[in-house]
């Protein structure tokens, strides 16, 4: 690791102050940590998140979301009962230890193509609520490891409406965990949306054509001769894309008959 | 460089060490609590696994600054003060749960994380735990015997 100090900042408003340029915030580290011993980072300094209590925490908002503090862990959103896809969702994220100490916050910031949570947010149509706005959830995947979070800009909490119902369905990389095709369908009503990370070039991306055809009849062969558009579909040493490009109508499938058989 | 104070295993230990230092660094380099291990250093193996108040975590993922205020538990703490074995530690030694040992630290402290929360683990619950810790021996058998023994169970995996 190159040398750079560590702030301890115990509230948002610390945290924002102590943000200038060249500093770069740390939540539970389980991805920044091993970037920066590659040396693929050269912060200054980090602002650790790890004793700011207030970004921790889950609890109903007035209008019924689901409202999750960004320094929570994975392990704790996967003891809350509120949301059982999220929960079944954050309990199959890296291991124990990594779930332990991985943030939600953490994982949208840093936006990574495979990661499960973006494909929740999406899904769901969440809300990223940062210290100085509330990005719509459409808005705010904006490619590969990129995001609409201004320089120094905090994400506090993120707030998903609860689904009628819901499930996630990933097919999982053995060893790292992540997701070479992770599908999560949400209904609401008679609006269905389904969000796909994994296999987009870009991240994370909602698959309007499944949409439309799972809001007309939701059954997996209603699937049968739906595309993926124009999406352009990742390719590397765990999956060639017209692997994946498979995968994401296969576990679309899988998804819709758990829904469907609960 | 700061004077970061830590308490280890219910003692309070100190040392001055840069910003950046990881926490399993600051154990086995700085406190020479050589226990716990560093296998892959990319947060993949579990060899390195402590608790931080009461939850297993990968110390080599952790900044030693970020421990402070936080009860840290390490291998070193399993045994008793006069070196009486745990009755997880027994196991593993009964069950024959250690071949080359380097995994053996990360193992019994991901394992006693799960038997604080599922005291009679199924052979599933232990191996759906375990899915952190590599044993580059490919002795898991039994290391989950020995977990099913030392929480009462019968050793069921064929060695």
């Amino acid at each position: 690791m190159y040398e750079f100090d560590i702030f301890l900042p115990t509230s948002v408003d610390d945290a924002v102050e102590k943000a200038g340029e060249d500093q770069q915030f740390l939540a539970g580290g389980q991805t920044l940590i091993p970037t920066l011993k590659q040396r693929l980072a050269m912060p200054e300094a980090l602002v650790s998140l790890s004793k700011v209590a207030e970004l921790r925490g889950i609890c109903r908002g007035d209008d019924g979301a689901l409202c999750i503090g960004a320094m929570t862990t994975h392990a704790n959103v996967a003891q809350q009962s509120d949301f059982p896809a999220l929960a079944e969702l954050a309990d199959g994220i890296g291991d124990p230890a990594v779930r332990n100490r991985g943030t939600i916050g953490g994982s949208l910031a840093n936006n990574d193509p495979a990661a499960c949570y973006p494909a929740a947010v999406l899904g769901t149509a969440a809300t990223v609520v940062t210290n100085t706005r509330r990005i719509a959830a459409d808005d705010f995947f904006t490619g590969l490891f990129e995001t609409a979070l201004e320089e120094g800009e905090l994400i506090t909490e993120v707030q998903f409406p609860i689904p009628d119902s819901a499930v996630y369905a990933k097919f999982v990389q053995p060893a790292s965990r992540f997701a070479i095709v992770g599908v999560f369908i949400a209904r609401f009503g008679t609006d269905v949306r389904v969000a796909i990370t994994g296999a987009g070039e870009n991240g994370v991306f909602r698959w309007a054509e499944a949409e439309n055809a799972l809001a007309d009849r939701f059954q997996s062969d209603a699937l049968e001769g739906v595309g993926l558009g124009d999406v352009d579909i990742l390719s590397d040493i765990h999956a060639a894309e017209d692997y994946r490009r498979h995968l994401v109508t296969v576990m679309t499938k899988r998804a819709i008959n758990r829904l469907c058989s609960q | 460089m700061p004077l970061i104070s830590l308490m280890i295993n219910g003692q309070e230990r100190a040392a001055e060490v840069p910003a950046n230092r990881l926490l399993v660094d600051f154990l086995r380099e700085d406190l020479e609590m050589t226990g716990t291990h560093v296998g892959c250093d990319t947060s993949q193996c579990g060899a390195c696994v402590v608790h931080m108040d009461g939850k297993a975590v990968k110390a080599c993922a952790i900044f030693a600054v970020e421990a402070v205020g936080q009860e840290v538990q390490t291998i070193e703490g399993e045994a008793d003060a006069d070196g009486n074995l745990s009755a997880l530690q027994q196991a593993f030694k009964d069950q024959h749960a250690l071949q080359c040992g380097f995994c053996t630290p990360g193992m019994v402290m991901s394992a006693a994380d799960l038997l604080a929360q599922n005291p009679k683990p199924t052979e599933h619950d232990i191996r759906t735990h375990l899915e952190g810790n590599l044993c580059r021996c490919t002795g898991y058998h039994n290391i989950i015997n020995a977990i099913l023994v030392a929480s009462g169970q019968d050793p069921t995996v064929p060695a």
